[in-house]
């Protein structure tokens, strides 16, 4: 039982960072039709901006309080992500909008690896410790049930970031603007919607999320390199996918059921295998998901009938 | 031909319009003066739709030009149109259909930042169209063919136009619904809202409009006021369906 329970936050913790990450790969989809494969690198380079920016603080003034020198990593890796996306969009993706799509997909795929390239130039091809500022010693609030002050932290801040973005999204001008700019640009440019920027705007904003996922990662696992961006992207995308592509609130359900099953598998797969396969197989569970799913139900948990697409 | 003083709102000289080697309009020359209503008939494939979007911006001219109070819309994306006034009601109506009526309604306010205003035309329009008030809160996509029809002009006109665009309003709908719909355009164009019209049904269009333009493969080949043309025995035979 306690390790149902433990492994549960444990999915929750994950599953939270997946659902940040998969709101821009869903967002994206929906105003494009586009999976922006070079999302995962978003997030990497959020996690990297923000060591440099902690790690040349803490040279300066070693004594700033550890919160303080998280702030300040966030506030330069947000806007630095958000660049960084713009720039993908303006240069790379923008002048391929009305290409066959196969061709912005491939496109993707190399920004990907242009940008974990340049990473790799700029930050070198090490691991590198992430500063644990927020503490990881965990608590115990329930007699053989562990969670640490970061987890609870990346918990509770992906949600009110889910929030703000669901608000953003429903109940603003600009979001009216972007569910319509999804559903037909000609129309939405004929209501005075300058659609360039509300895709743009759309980039911008997933990227500001995958950025702050990028810190909770790092500050989780103690860890960053150039290539950290992969392997939670391609989760992501799964996510995405498993919710339903294109739909918000199916993006944060796979996100949180991607990291439960992961957690929960993982914590149970020597038993189930009789100790073939370990906990280090774990990234099974994900791609698993995803061809079942791609499979059995394309649409995804929440997508809609093609009908209602009409 | 309107009298001495009425200023040209719209004129358009040579237009062409392509789709790669495809020239659907091959040199349009059409005039509209302020609060007409002029209406552009022809068959299927003539090139009114391709015309009108080509004066709403969302198609690139390949030659001639469009001007709107004397200035030239070359470089104006459609977006900036709209808040020069010229509104497109198009093809299909193109409803977001995920959004509720509502929401499709503050879209037509877009671009306009005066709360008060809005919500004024807004009950104007509800007044205009009462069926579109009761389906307020209801998803686009679940209304009737001539719902969405209302609810696109309603649309329209609440980004306050000076020109409106009109779209083969009554294609698909029921002569009721289409008896409504023209109750409307007329009562718009009475409070001074110039009009160009694409229909198909060339009758009901000529009866409204006070001068036509015919068009055929992408050319006028023919333009008058709405009862010339309607007893041009040419247009009788190709347009209204009468033998010649």
């Amino acid at each position: 039982m306690e390790t149902l329970l433990q492994q549960i936050l444990n999915g929750l913790v994950v599953g939270s960072v997946y659902a940040l990450v998969a709101l821009g790969y869903t967002m994206v989809y929906g105003i494009l039709g586009l999976i922006n494969f070079a999302h995962g690198e978003v997030l990497m380079i959020g996690a990297l901006s923000a060591l440099t920016t902690i790690s040349s603080l803490i040279g300066v003034a070693p004594d700033l309080p550890p919160l303080l020198l998280l702030a300040a990593g966030l506030l330069v890796a947000i806007p630095t992500c958000m660049t960084v996306a713009f720039l993908m969009e303006r240069l790379a993706y923008r002048r391929l909008r009305g290409a066959p799509r196969l061709a912005p997909l491939i496109t993707a795929i190399g920004v990907s690896f242009l940008l974990q390239t340049l990473a790799m130039i700029v930050w070198g091809r090490n691991y590198h410790t992430f500063p644990q500022l927020i503490s990881t010693t965990p608590l115990q609030p329930i007699d053989g049930v562990f969670i640490s002050p970061v987890q609870i932290s990346i918990i509770l801040v992906s949600a009110l970031l889910m929030f703000a973005l669901v608000t953003l999204v429903n109940r603003t001008r600009l979001g009216r603007a972007m569910r319509a700019t999804a559903e037909n640009h000609r129309v939405a440019s004929l209501m005075g919607v300058d659609v360039n920027r509300i895709i743009a705007l759309t980039f911008v904003l997933g990227a500001a999320l995958a950025a702050v996922a990028g810190v909770m990662f790092a500050s989780n696992y103690g860890i960053a390199h150039y290539a950290m961006g992969f392997m939670p992207g391609l989760k992501a995308f799964t996510a995405a996918v498993l919710g339903g592509i294109g739909n918000l609130a199916g993006a944060m359900l796979g996100g949180i059921v991607l990291g439960l099953v992961e957690a929960v598998g993982a914590g149970y797969i020597e038993d189930f295998t009789f100790g073939f396969l370990n906990s280090s197989y774990q990234d099974i569970f994900a791609f698993v998901i995803l061809g079942a799913v791609l499979i059995f139900r394309p649409t995804g948990l929440l997508g809609e009938r093609v009908s209602d697409r009409a | 031909m309107p009298s001495d003083g009425v200023k040209t709102l719209l004129r358009l000289a040579g237009v062409q319009v392509a789709y790669g080697a495809i020239e659907a309009v091959k040199g349009v020359d059409l005039e509209l003066f302020a609060g007409e209503m002029v209406c552009l008939i022809g068959a299927n494939g003539a090139g009114k739709t391709t015309t009108l979007n080509a004066i709403a911006g969302t198609l690139p001219l390949s030659g001639g030009s469009i001007s709107y109070h004397e200035e030239d819309l070359a470089r104006l994306p459609a977006h900036k149109r709209l808040r020069r006034g010229i509104a497109l009601v198009p093809e299909g109506r193109g409803i977001f259909t995920r959004l509720t009526v509502e929401e499709n309604l503050r879209m037509g306010a877009y671009i306009r930042k005066d709360a008060d205003g809005v919500a004024a035309d807004m009950a104007r329009v509800f007044d205009m169209l009462p069926r579109i008030h009761e389906r307020l809160h209801q998803v686009a996509g679940t209304l009737s063919g001539g719902e969405q029809q209302m609810l696109a002009i309603g649309r329209a006109l609440l980004s306050r136009p000076r020109l409106l665009l009109l779209d083969e309003p009554s294609m698909g709908l029921a002569p009721l619904v289409v008896e409504k719909i023209f109750e409307v355009v007329q009562s718009v164009r009475q409070e001074g809202v110039s009009i160009l019209l694409v229909e198909q049904n060339a009758n009901l269009a000529l009866e409204f409009a006070q001068r036509g333009y015919v068009m055929e493969s992408g050319r006028i080949m023919l333009s008058g006021s709405g009862r010339e043309l309607l007893a041009n025995p040419a247009v009788r035979a190709a347009y209204l369906g009468e033998a010649s």
